[in-house]
């Protein structure tokens, strides 16, 4: 077990795209981070680089004390998932997991011992004997985690390994595999692009656009005050409201839009914050007309554009439908739910 | 062209794993080509005392043979009348096979085991069959009034020479076939059958168009076939005869550079053979190309 | 399924039938013909149904053979033909493996010059360039010896493009996982790659050994020495080497022999050999 240490860790690829620019990162011993941002944010390049699958063009990396830039993936005494789980198709359970160890000289013994200890934990000592072939998903998944185990690297690197389940197995997976992390205290760094796993599963987020971090935090740290627009509209489910301050009515709102910062241009809004009653305190007031109902069960989710404006605002309400009778209604949000940002820097104003 | 995106770093492994096939080509392939073009240039005198550089001379005087002349029409006959029997009836027979359901495996498993056969023994076997005194297809020729000579008769015997190279390649041309009409989606046969098109039209206006890639790929094969891989039933059977009627071009660069030792002419014989398969190689990789953008 | 018109599939029967007979035809004749004895042939045609002399006819050419007629005992050239086959075809695959995880599984210099290097014996069959080829084998002395027989033609284009499209269809995370396991190249090469390329080395393995027994010209060249001669080509010799007529009985026993090794390897292998057939022309 180990800690991680990115100091302005970049890659080029011949064709010139930057694909990673000068990442800092300092990632504890046990500590479970997560790397997240949509497709192509350089977040799968960064965490091959740590895994030694792809070349670092500037910067530096350690694991634990060691400058690990040139080393091996093998001598790098790391672990990897993978999306696609890249179990040897050839070799029954029992190799696959093995495989690794031979590799580094166990003695057999050992690599009995290892490898039934860790089946155990993950229940997949009944599979041992088969091919991957005659498993099904959820149980290849577990055998790919079980031959990172089996290991007891330093760290464990997991790229979108739930990704390839269904909705149902893939929430089953995060539960074991955060009470997993937590049981080992290995040092974990994961890759997803889904922001719900991301918020459920790491002890911290790290939020990654066009190649640079945009936040790193505790996920209710980055839920509660997102640093940027981008992280803004990345985390939280539905999104946030993003509204500019140009479509508001300015002389109802005149007195608490006075009270934002200065700089202020844009107006961040969760759906849960709005509500249709007046609240008793500073307020802003939005006049919108209703497009869509969507009910799911225990919450719904009300869609309905700002009057005069093509945008579309979501609030989240109460399953039961509410009846307006009026073409428009008013909805509101308290001033210090509103999450203040300034559009050319991107950046919170307060 | 690509490799894996992530790949070994090793100084000399790679060279190492490539010495072997890079040495033999090297040695057995690059090496006799060389010598052919060089050779192709060179005329050496009856005892093989002088050697003369003598430029294109060798390639001019190779047009002006009437001989050589005449294997060129033997090897064009020869590889458009081996092509066009062997892929009409393996496409016939691929054709009604995929209409079968149960006994589509029979049926393919007696069509395939011709390609073992080797083309000098496809040239003995038919031979024998046609052997004028002893063969059982003269037998009931003579029935039919037609007598079959093909020791005297130039033509009966590039008949012969074609239905034995022609039989051998059905078992290919056949799988190749059957391997295409596989992958039509039976969908498209539906619709057109929805559409109103009877049997005859679907085969010629959907089937028989979404074959031509095979078919065109067939066609090269089968002419690269013809011309270089049917050197043994020449030789097993007419030997080139009679009087030059099955000389193929491959049969005579042997005959002109094992029998007659004419090496200069030979080479160039080569060389202009060598043209041929690299036009030929060439157009079956634009059939692979044609593929990849299908 | 629209396809239930009876009258159809009877006619579709019937001209299979006759197809299947014409290409069985040939050989039915040969079987046939070597059942009988040599004066049957003297008398006019062929019979039809197999005649008595079968036993005769196959323990002579295999054991004894017939000197006069120019034929050597065929035992010997059989164990020729497999020699040869198995030697080429084991050559083949072991150098294609090896050139295309080269050159799929490395970075270096020339990579692309040596790529293109294979690919030209692609254009230059042996048949076209015979005479020089032959000089070359018989200046490094290597004529009346397997080696010859063999080793000359175990280049191979073909098997190393199948080879390298087949790995590269192998998902780029085998490799990493395996690195990540601590494998290195040839580790990687023997664990991972060679079994996972097991079906297709056996469906280039039935191609090849029929392309290596069925060998013809390069055997007729540089072997003068019977004890070297080939099957394939050994036939040609009994069946227009002497001045007289062919003994045909034997000679159609012969033919049989030959061909029933690459015959049987296709009628027990036909899936792998169609797989093999139908993916190295790609």
């Amino acid at each position: 077990m180990s800690s991680i240490r990115i100091l302005n860790l970049s890659k080029v690829y011949d064709d010139s795209t930057h694909a990673v620019k000068q990442i800092n990162l300092n990632i504890d011993d046990g500590e479970f981070i997560v790397l997240v941002g949509p497709s192509g944010c350089g977040k799968s390049t960064l965490l091959r680089m740590i895994a030694g699958l792809e070349t670092i063009s500037d910067g530096e990396l350690y694991i634990g004390d060691r400058l690990v830039n040139n080393l091996e993936p093998a001598e790098r005494d790391i672990a990897m998932v993978f999306q696609n789980y890249a179990l040897y198709p050839h070799m029954t359970v029992y190799k696959n997991m093995a495989y690794g160890l031979k590799n580094r000289g166990f003695s057999a013994s050992e690599i009995e011992e290892r490898v039934q200890k860790t089946a155990k934990m993950l229940e997949i000592e009944q599979f041992l004997t088969r091919k991957p072939k005659a498993l099904s998903g959820g149980q290849r998944q577990r055998v790919a985690m079980g031959r990172a185990l089996v290991r007891e690297p330093a760290a464990f690197l997991l790229d979108e390994p739930l990704s390839n389940l269904d909705a149902k197995l893939r929430v089953q997976m995060r539960v074991e595999i955060k009470q997993l992390q937590k049981r080992l205290k290995t040092t974990s760094l994961y890759v997803t692009h889904d922001q719900l796993e991301a918020m459920t599963l790491g002890d911290r987020l790290v939020v990654l656009n066009q190649g640079q971090v945009e936040q790193v935090g505790a996920p209710l740290e980055v839920y509660n005050r997102p640093e940027t627009l981008f992280v803004a509209g990345f985390i939280g489910s539905p999104s946030m409201n993003l509204i500019d301050i140009d479509h508001l009515d300015k002389s109802i709102n005149a007195h608490a839009l006075s009270s934002l910062p200065k700089g202020t241009d844009i107006l961040g809004i969760r759906p849960d914050c709005l509500s249709s009653s007046q609240p008793n305190e500073p307020s802003i007031q939005l006049e919108c007309n209703m497009t869509l109902f969507e009910p799911s069960g225990a919450e719904s989710h009300l869609y309905m554009s700002l009057k005069d404006q093509q945008q579309i605002l979501i609030m989240r309400v109460e399953s039961l439908k509410q009846e307006f009778s009026e073409p428009y209604f008013k909805v509101y949000a308290k001033i210090k739910d509103i999450h203040p940002f300034n559009k050319l820097s991107g950046k919170r104003t307060d | 062209m690509q490799t894996k995106k992530l790949t070994f770093r090793n100084a000399w492994l790679p060279y190492l794993l490539l010495a072997p096939q890079v040495i033999i080509t090297a040695i057995f392939f690059l090496w006799p080509a060389g010598q052919a073009l060089y050779q192709s240039l060179l005329r050496q005198d009856a005892f093989g005392f002088n050697t003369t550089f003598v430029g294109l001379d060798n390639f001019t005087r190779l047009f002006q043979d009437d001989l050589y002349v005449n294997a060129l029409q033997v090897t064009l006959i020869f590889s458009v009348g081996t092509t066009l029997l062997s892929m009409s009836v393996a496409l016939l027979l691929a054709v009604l096979v995929n209409r079968m359901l149960r006994s589509r495996d029979t049926y393919t498993t007696f069509l395939v085991w011709p390609y073992a056969i080797a083309p000098a023994i496809a040239g003995i076997l038919w031979w024998f069959i046609f052997n004028p005194s002893i063969g059982i297809l003269p037998y009931f020729l003579e029935m039919l009034g037609i007598s079959w000579n093909h020791r005297s008769n130039g033509n009966q015997a590039m008949l012969l020479v074609i239905i034995a190279a022609a039989w051998k390649q059905i078992s290919y041309n056949f799988l190749f076939f059957l391997a295409g009409l596989q992958s039509i989606p039976h969908s498209l046969i539906e619709a057109a059958a929805i559409d109103g098109a009877n049997k005859f039209k679907r085969f010629w206006t959907i089937v028989f168009p979404l074959l031509s890639p095979i078919t065109f790929f067939l066609m090269v094969v089968n002419v690269v076939y013809a011309m270089f891989d049917t050197f043994g039933v020449i030789h097993a059977t007419t030997e080139g005869g009679p009087a030059q009627a099955t000389n193929i071009l491959v049969y005579k660069v042997y005959r002109d550079g094992f029998v007659s030792m004419n090496l200069g002419s030979s080479a160039a014989q080569s060389v202009i053979l060598m043209a041929i398969v690299v036009l030929l190689t060439v157009l079956q990789f634009k059939y692979i190309e044609r593929r990849v953008n299908y | 399924m629209v396809d239930n018109d009876r009258w159809g599939n009877l006619l579709a029967h019937c001209i299979l039938i006759v197809g299947v007979a014409l290409v069985v035809f040939p050989i039915y004749i040969a079987v046939i013909a070597s059942t009988h004895t040599g004066s049957t042939f003297l008398s006019g045609t062929l019979p039809l149904l197999p005649g008595k002399e079968a036993w005769t006819n196959y323990t002579t050419v295999i054991f004894e053979g017939r000197s006069r007629a120019g034929t050597p005992p065929i035992a010997q050239m059989l164990w020729n033909s497999f020699i040869m086959a198995m030697a080429i075809t084991i050559g083949k695959l072991s150098i294609s493996l090896l050139s295309a995880f080269a050159i799929v599984y490395f970075q270096f210099r020339f990579r692309l010059f040596f790529f293109w290097i294979i690919f030209l014996t692609l254009m230059l069959p042996v048949e076209v360039r015979i005479v020089p080829t032959f000089q070359v084998v018989a200046d490094l002395g290597m004529l009346n010896s397997f080696a010859g027989l063999s080793i000359p033609l175990i280049a191979s284009a073909t098997a190393t493009f199948l080879f390298r499209q087949f790995f590269m269809t192998i998902p780029e995370e085998m490799l990493e996982a395996a690195r990540v396991d601590g494998a290195g190249p040839l580790k990687f090469f023997k664990d991972i790659l060679l079994p996972l390329s097991i079906t297709n080395i056996a469906a280039l393995f039935v191609i090849m050994f029929i392309y290596g027994w069925n060998q013809y010209l390069w055997p007729l060249l540089i072997t003068t020495d019977p004890s070297y001669y080939t099957i394939v080509m050994g036939i040609q010799r009994m069946a227009t080497g002497g001045d007289s007529e062919p003994l045909w009985h034997l000679v159609m026993a012969t033919v049989v022999v030959a061909a029933l090794p690459p015959v049987l390897v296709i009628l027990f292998m036909q899936r792998l050999f169609v797989k093999g057939l139908t993916e190295t022309e790609k």
